[in-house]
């Protein structure tokens, strides 16, 4: 009785949360260009997709600015983290409470700071400003991912490569790294994530003539939204959902990977909202 | 590990930090309290008991409030049932709330006004089952909706993390104790997620308290929220001075609720 | 076997299995008003799950738990008049120590004064006396041992049920927690029914063992029947070090070992039939080469502290002795065992078999 009580519940709780993506799949098909009716079922936004230059422009900058920020936050968190091993406990914290900043604070505030920085900087907003600010707020992911896995690191195993006569850059590479990858994967992903479905920092950090999906996707609403963008859409997120189904049903892929792809965004949330540990 | 030079590994991201997060927001406050000569002024700052922004922050507060509320509501039962009701639940929870981060934010949002509207799906619903329609679409209601769909999961994710460590054992203590579930619940359970909880209201709080996306799409531009100005004084006005001055109020709202975070962080740990 | 006077808890045919595992397989077990009854056993025996089906944190699939001879299967926790004391002591960790001993009584909504009596007694019973205001956490692991033993017995349970309370401690302190919770015992004067894989915890403690293995229960008696008296090659394997021998009874009082004649006191076993005899190492004397039963050489010495650990190789089979003497490696000597030392146990028919059910 109990468990058929909590089931219920959970089945609400998930009507409520696929309610939108369910109506955006179906509006994918709805020949109507006005979404208050179903007009029939058609293919055309899915065809007419990509002959579209202004969406599919959109969507390369999207992937490329999400990608690239990822990686270099991936390169710059990981070396960072590396680097705070050596440090005193103070000033670790210190950094570490730095690193919080963008996680706790509003967007809205990040991204008009970011605005005014350049605005004051006297730099032409475009692609350029957009992919620092994308790193700059990807950056703490990937240290927030790094750091944790550091901690358990077991210390002895690089000691004892050392010990075997392994050079310190050689048995980081061959010992320590391995050992992290699984955090720094699972850092990039999420970065990515972020990235992509990122808006408001885009919004005040972007110049005239520049669009990720985002920033398109808003500037659409008032006038009413292109179905092919819902096309797009629906697209991204089956072929997520497949990986995902891949990933974890598939016995020959590695089982830790598949976790990272679905914890993401759990510990982001979970880990930034442990603040100042 | 002995070399410290190699700390200096952590430089690129130090030097960083300093230009694209502390500066940045030094700036804010610069801006905040200068006049457009560069001449020190508070009228920035003062700009906010104006009788529209004044109305917009306390509407902005109500709503997150609500909001807060709401999730913390909804998110609750849903732990609670998650860690008894489900097999394998942390991977099944992850699952549920990030697939959907893979579909646009904004685009998720926007799919409400479908689902709202006067010949919405609900209300299609609604009519077929000949009950009274119901218009909450660019209405107050429509934006807490959007506002609890959108920050559910910062809300879950914590409070999920803190009932699911919970030794299942101290539950058993207290049952053995002579506690029946309810009072396991209100002294155990309950006092023990505390942490998670307090987390996930600062994280749904500050969100929610200065978003101008949500208003927009699902109040219909009639509702301005504290978001709302801002971003109209940053992107339509061009008004620096006047957005930094508002945007630095809005800090200070999240760092008492960083503040409350941290100290029960530390309590935590004692 | 066991007095069927004063039955507290009276274990009725209980079944339990976990997704398609059988874990107790009918199983019949008395414990008595005021004995120190341990469950022992290694672990996946069922003794944790016998405990949590008398505590009432599992219901069994079949069968019924009797208290004082009323059916309390599907009675909560929270009603039955036991309490536990956790293998990890789950102390209420955002408790003081005051808060984690007053929470039974404070739920069975006694009176301030009457708590705050019964938080003082109960520290000073388990010498924690002041301890009121502490976290758990700052607490040792033998302290918060204590509390957890404190939180219990304030509520004057009948039974108080311990689930590998010394599992988490060092050597000396367990030792030094085994004589304390005699010493509770005897003072409280209630029931203990005590969960342990440890047989020397269970020897030293115990009015009762009950040995379990995979299910069953495999003898129940006093420590020194248990030591001195296995039924199977299972029980003397796992009480204490032994050497379990294949042999012959030959007649009554007469068995056969490796082809020599050793006379026992053990009757009724039948002639010229195959037996398991049980000889434990401190029960061997070692004499001069020729002066003992049958003759071996000494492979392997250790000293132990208290005595002489010895391998001692004789036809073909190796004898483990406990010895005060010392003989070095390579020394012929002369096996001698006295007649009562000598444990005669039926041989099982079967790998089944070894774990039969003596209880019925």
């Amino acid at each position: 009785m109990k468990t058929a009580l909590g089931r219920i519940y959970l089945t609400l709780v998930l009507i409520f949360l696929y309610a939108p993506i369910a109506t955006l799949m179906i509006l994918s098909f709805n020949s109507s260009k006005s979404r208050a009716h179903w007009g029939g079922f058609t293919l055309d936004w899915y065809l007419g997709l990509f002959s579209n230059e202004e969406i599919m422009d959109a969507f390369r900058t999207t992937i490329f600015l999400a990608f690239l920020s990822a990686l270099i936050a991936t390169v710059l968190g990981t070396a960072a983290c590396t680097g705070m091993q050596f440090m005193k406990r103070r000033d670790r914290s210190i950094i570490m409470g730095i690193t919080n900043i963008p996680m706790l604070n509003a967007d809205i505030v990040t991204g008009v700071s970011l605005m005014l920085l350049f605005l004051a900087a006297r730099v032409s907003m475009g692609f350029t400003t957009v992919l620092f600010s994308h790193i700059t707020f990807n950056i703490p992911y990937v240290i927030l991912s790094v750091m944790p896995r550091y901690r358990e690191l077991n210390r002895s195993t690089y000691e004892a490569a050392l010990d075997l006569g392994a050079e310190p850059l050689y048995a980081f590479f061959t010992v320590v790294l391995p050992d992290l990858m699984g955090a720094i994967l699972s850092g990039f992903l999420m970065s990515f994530t972020m990235s992509l479905d990122d808006f408001i920092i885009t919004h005040f950090t972007q110049g005239p003539g520049f669009d990720t999906l985002s920033t398109k996707i808003y500037s659409e609403v008032k006038k009413g939204i292109n179905p092919e963008i819902y096309a797009l859409s629906t697209i991204m997120f089956l072929v997520v959902l497949l990986l995902l189904f891949f990933v974890n049903y598939k016995p020959w892929v590695k089982k830790p990977a598949g976790k990272i792809i679905v914890t993401t965004k759990t510990q982001v949330v979970v880990t930034s909202g442990k603040g100042g540990s | 590990m002995n070399n410290r030079n190699n700390r200096f590994l952590a430089a690129p991201y130090l030097i960083w930090s300093a230009g694209f997060i502390i500066i940045p927001l030094v700036m804010v406050l610069y801006y905040a309290f200068t006049d457009f000569n560069g001449s020190f002024t508070v009228s920035n700052v003062t700009a906010i008991i104006s009788y529209v922004n004044i109305k917009a922050l306390m509407l902005s507060i109500a709503f997150s409030l609500a909001a807060t509320f709401m999730c913390l509501i909804i998110a609750y039962p849903l732990c609670l049932i998650l860690t008894t009701v489900i097999k394998n639940s942390s991977s099944f929870l992850s699952l549920i709330f990030i697939l959907p981060m893979w579909m646009n934010s904004l685009l998720r949002t926007y799919a409400w006004q479908n689902i709202l509207e006067r010949k919405g799906v609900i209300n299609g619903i609604l009519a077929f089952l000949n009950l009274p329609l119901f218009y909450i679409i660019n209405k107050p209601p429509a934006i807490l909706l959007g506002m609890i769909y959108d920050f559910l999961p910062f809300m879950v994710l914590p409070v999920y993390n803190s009932v699911s460590r919970i030794d299942k054992d101290l539950l058993n203590a207290a049952r053995d104790l002579g506690a029946d579930p309810f009072e396991t619940f209100l002294r155990v359970i309950w006092p023990l997620s505390l942490p998670g909880v307090i987390s996930g209201i600062t994280m749904v709080f500050v969100p929610s308290l200065t978003t101008f996306v949500i208003s927009d799409i699902l109040g219909g531009g009639k509702i301005l929220l504290i978001g709302n100005v801002i971003e109209q004084l940053f992107t339509q006005d061009s008004d620096w001075n006047a957005g930094a001055g508002l945007s630095a109020i809005l800090m200070v709202f999240i760092v008492i609720s960083m503040f409350i975070t941290a100290k029960y962080d530390r309590e935590d740990i004692k | 076997m066991q007095l069927q006077n004063n039955k507290l808890i009276d274990l009725q045919h209980i079944t339990k299995s976990f997704d398609g595992n059988m874990v107790l397989d009918d199983l019949c077990l008395y414990i008595r008003e005021n004995e120190f009854l341990t469950l022992l056993g290694p672990s996946g025996c069922g003794k944790t799950t016998t405990l949590r089906i008398i505590g009432g944190f599992e219901t069994p699939d079949k069968g019924q738990v009797l208290f004082e001879g009323r059916d309390i299967s599907d009675l909560p926790p929270n009603k039955r008049e036991v309490n536990t004391v956790f293998q990890k002591y789950a102390l209420f960790p955002h408790m003081t120590i005051a808060e984690n001993i007053a929470f039974g009584l404070k739920i069975r909504k006694k009176s301030a004064s009457y708590i705050k009596d019964k938080i003082k007694y109960a520290l000073k019973l388990v010498n924690l006396d002041g301890f009121e205001n502490r976290m758990p956490d700052s607490l040792s692991g033998g302290q918060q041992q204590r509390i957890a033993i404190a939180r219990a017995i304030v509520n004057e349970p009948k039974i108080l049920l311990l689930d590998e309370p010394l599992g988490a401690l060092d050597l000396k302190l367990r030792q030094d927690m085994q004589y304390e919770l005699i010493r509770l015992k005897n003072e409280l004067g209630i029931t203990f029914i005590y969960v342990t894989h440890d047989q020397e915890e269970a020897l030293t403690m115990s009015d009762t063992i009950v040995v379990m293995n995979q299910g069953y229960i495999q003898q129940i008696g006093t420590p020194e029947s248990i030591y001195n008296e296995p039924e199977n090659a299972f029980v003397a394997d796992f009480i204490g070090d032994s050497n379990i021998i294949e042999g012959i009874m030959i007649k009554d009082e007469l068995v056969e070992i490796l082809g020599a004649k050793f006379v026992c006191v053990d009757k009724g076993f039948g002639e010229n039939n195959p037996v398991d005899v049980v000889i434990r190492p401190e029960d061997i004397d070692l004499l001069k080469p020729e002066e003992g039963t049958i003759d071996g050489i000494v492979t392997d010495t250790i000293f132990k502290g208290v005595h002489y650990e010895m391998c001692v190789m004789a036809r073909g089979f190796e004898f483990v002795v406990h010895s005060t003497d010392y003989f070095p490696v390579d020394t012929r000597v002369g096996i001698r065992v006295d007649p009562f030392d000598i444990q005669i146990m039926h041989k099982p028919e079967s790998e089944d078999e070894k774990a039969v059910e003596i209880d019925e």
